[in-house]
């Protein structure tokens, strides 16, 4: 190997397990899911993810599809018992080949598949009950089924209203909302039957707009929100969630390693190349 | 007479002063309880680092009532903090405040903002443009904020106005995992310019880097202690959060200045000739 690109693989282990750690753990996150293929890449992944929870905090999910080659699953079994992670398997290719027509099948649809596999409470059954002595948020997040369908609801119920429709240049408050765009809530996604957004997030959107508008464009502290005659539970409120969204709007954090790391210090254009 | 200083290297969370406050004051107490008469912490301790659009939400100016807990507790040991400061000119700097006797005794404003790789520091702050000296009653200080010590005429600048210490709080990230290094390539780096700083200044160098992560930068610890002959007494090593209180001489930067009078060899006024012709030769 080219000496340059040789590492300490005990420091970058440490420093990825104490990543994997840090960064879960301030989203209250202990315990990981991933797809387990029989390749380096997902085993490398179990592995650190392993040592950073603990084995039995780490659920393997192999995924294979009619087609796949036998060994990967074996591969991947064997790599689990190795690490002792429980696993769970969920064959794609009933719903798979279910997707238009099953001979034209491709690799990316079966990709997506296999994460709609990873996001269904059922492949997390196998880890009910597992016991966390001195778990911090014991009860909520007990049951993974429980603790997916929580993140699944933070991922999906708020945004304030003026951060989704926004077109450039529209004075606050009057963000025209796309027809058709009554709301988003509930765990699917769509409305759940004599519900609206508003009713669900406590405050309507014209207020909220409103105070968005000063909070993010003006720059308004919650001091001078308050002075501007707004209500302090919505100014919390809004607030809170202004900042407890931002995650789904970068990439996801990547441990810094090398000397220049996308997010960092890799500074293009997403149309660098373009 | 020896002066026990404790070294705090936390892992402040980002933004969250109140939290910060609070983990400051319970270093206070252990540092008390350790019977040390001075606390360092690290860069930007009661803030975190990469503020970004935050740093003007966690300004504070050097009077804020914010403050007043550790000023208070300043009275029974001295401390040095990191902070965002909102300066009288409305302007933001990256501080570095020595709480004493129950007040501001002194403070720092970051003179060599980082801007370049994962930096951005300009972005959001305004530059400091002095090296005063603090008069503490342990001794006389010289605080160089992280980038601070990377460029010379900071330590120099202490080093003619006779400190007995140099106090490094930085918020260094952990880089460099090469082969080659042994360690982190950063903390390898930062020991030999910490040391030969305090070889050079015969000043005691005491630095305090914080540990933990800010969306995937980790920061790498290391903080330590070297003697006024570039010898290190103490250091924190690892990337754990932790405390180490070192004791120390403040009068044995003026023996050794007595045993190696580089201090009284200094030409300054060559500095400042040479200066004026480079400045001379740049208008033609």
């Amino acid at each position: 190997m080219n000496e340059q690109l040789d590492v300490q693989p005990e420091l970058v282990i440490e420093l990825l397990v104490r990543f994997l750690r840090a960064e879960a753990g301030k989203f209250g996150f202990r315990r990981a899911l991933l797809g387990l293929s029989g390749g380096i890449d997902s085993a490398i992944s179990a592995a650190l993810a392993a040592r950073a929870f603990g084995p039995e905090n780490v659920l393997s999910v192999l995924m294979p599809y009619r087609t796949s080659n036998p060994s990967s699953e074996r591969d991947a079994l064997e790599v689990a018992k190795a690490l002792g992670t429980p696993t769970r398997k969920v064959d794609i290719s009933a719903m798979a080949d279910g997707y238009l027509d099953a001979e034209q099948v491709e690799d990316r649809m079966r990709a997506r598949q296999r994460h709609g596999a990873l996001s269904d409470d059922r492949a997390l059954r196998p880890l009910d009950g597992v016991a966390r002595p001195g778990h911090r948020h014991e009860q909520q997040d007990r049951d993974p089924a429980r603790l997916l369908d929580a993140v699944r609801r933070r991922s999906q119920r708020v945004e304030p209203a003026r951060r989704l429709v926004q077109a450039p240049g529209l004075p606050a408050g009057r963000a025209p909302r796309p027809s058709g765009v009554r709301a988003r809530q509930g765990p699917v996604g769509g409305p759940l039957r004599g519900q609206t957004d508003e009713e669900e997030l406590g405050f309507g959107y014209a207020e909220a707009d409103r105070l968005l508008h000063l909070l993010v464009d003006r720059r308004y502290s919650e001091r001078d929100l308050l002075a501007a005659g707004f209500d302090p539970e919505l100014i919390r409120s809004v607030v809170r969630r202004v900042a407890a969204n931002q995650y789904k709007r970068l990439p996801p954090i990547i441990a810094k390693l090398s000397q220049r790391s996308v997010n960092h210090d890799f500074r293009y254009l997403r149309s660098w190349g373009h | 007479m020896t002066i026990r200083i404790q070294l705090a290297q936390v892992e402040p969370t980002l933004g969250n002063l109140e939290a910060n406050r609070a983990l400051h004051l319970a270093e206070v107490e252990a540092a008390r309880s350790e019977g040390a008469q001075a606390i360092c912490f690290p860069e930007l301790s009661l803030t975190g680092y990469f503020l970004k659009d935050q740093t003007p939400e966690v300004a504070l100016s050097r009077e804020s009532a914010f403050l007043e807990p550790l000023v208070e507790a300043s009275r029974r040991i001295s401390i040095g903090v990191g902070f965002v400061e909102r300066g009288r000119d409305g302007r933001t700097y990256n501080s570095y405040a020595w709480l004493e006797d129950g007040r501001v005794a002194g403070l720092h404003r970051k003179v060599h903002l980082v801007s370049y790789g994962m930096f951005e520091e300009s972005r959001d702050l305004a530059a400091g443009e002095h090296y005063k000296p603090i008069e503490s009653k342990l001794g006389r200080l010289g605080v160089l904020i992280c980038e601070d010590l990377w460029h010379m005429e900071g330590a120099w600048l202490y080093f003619q106005q006779g400190v007995d210490a140099l106090i490094v709080p930085s918020a260094s990230p952990a880089r460099g995992v090469e082969a080659g290094n042994d360690g982190l390539g950063s903390v390898r780096t930062w020991r030999s310019l910490l040391e030969t700083t305090a070889t050079m200044t015969q000043s005691w160098v005491v630095h305090v880097n914080r540990t933990g992560w800010e969306d995937g930068i980790s920061f790498g610890g290391g903080s330590r202690v070297i003697d006024p002959y570039g010898a290190q007494v103490g250091e924190l090593a690892g990337l754990d959060a932790g405390r180490l209180h070192v004791d120390v001489d403040p009068r044995e930067a003026a023996r050794a200045r007595t045993r190696v009078p580089l201090r009284r060899d200094e030409k300054p006024w060559i500095l400042r000739r040479e200066l004026e012709r480079l400045a001379e030769e740049d208008s033609r």
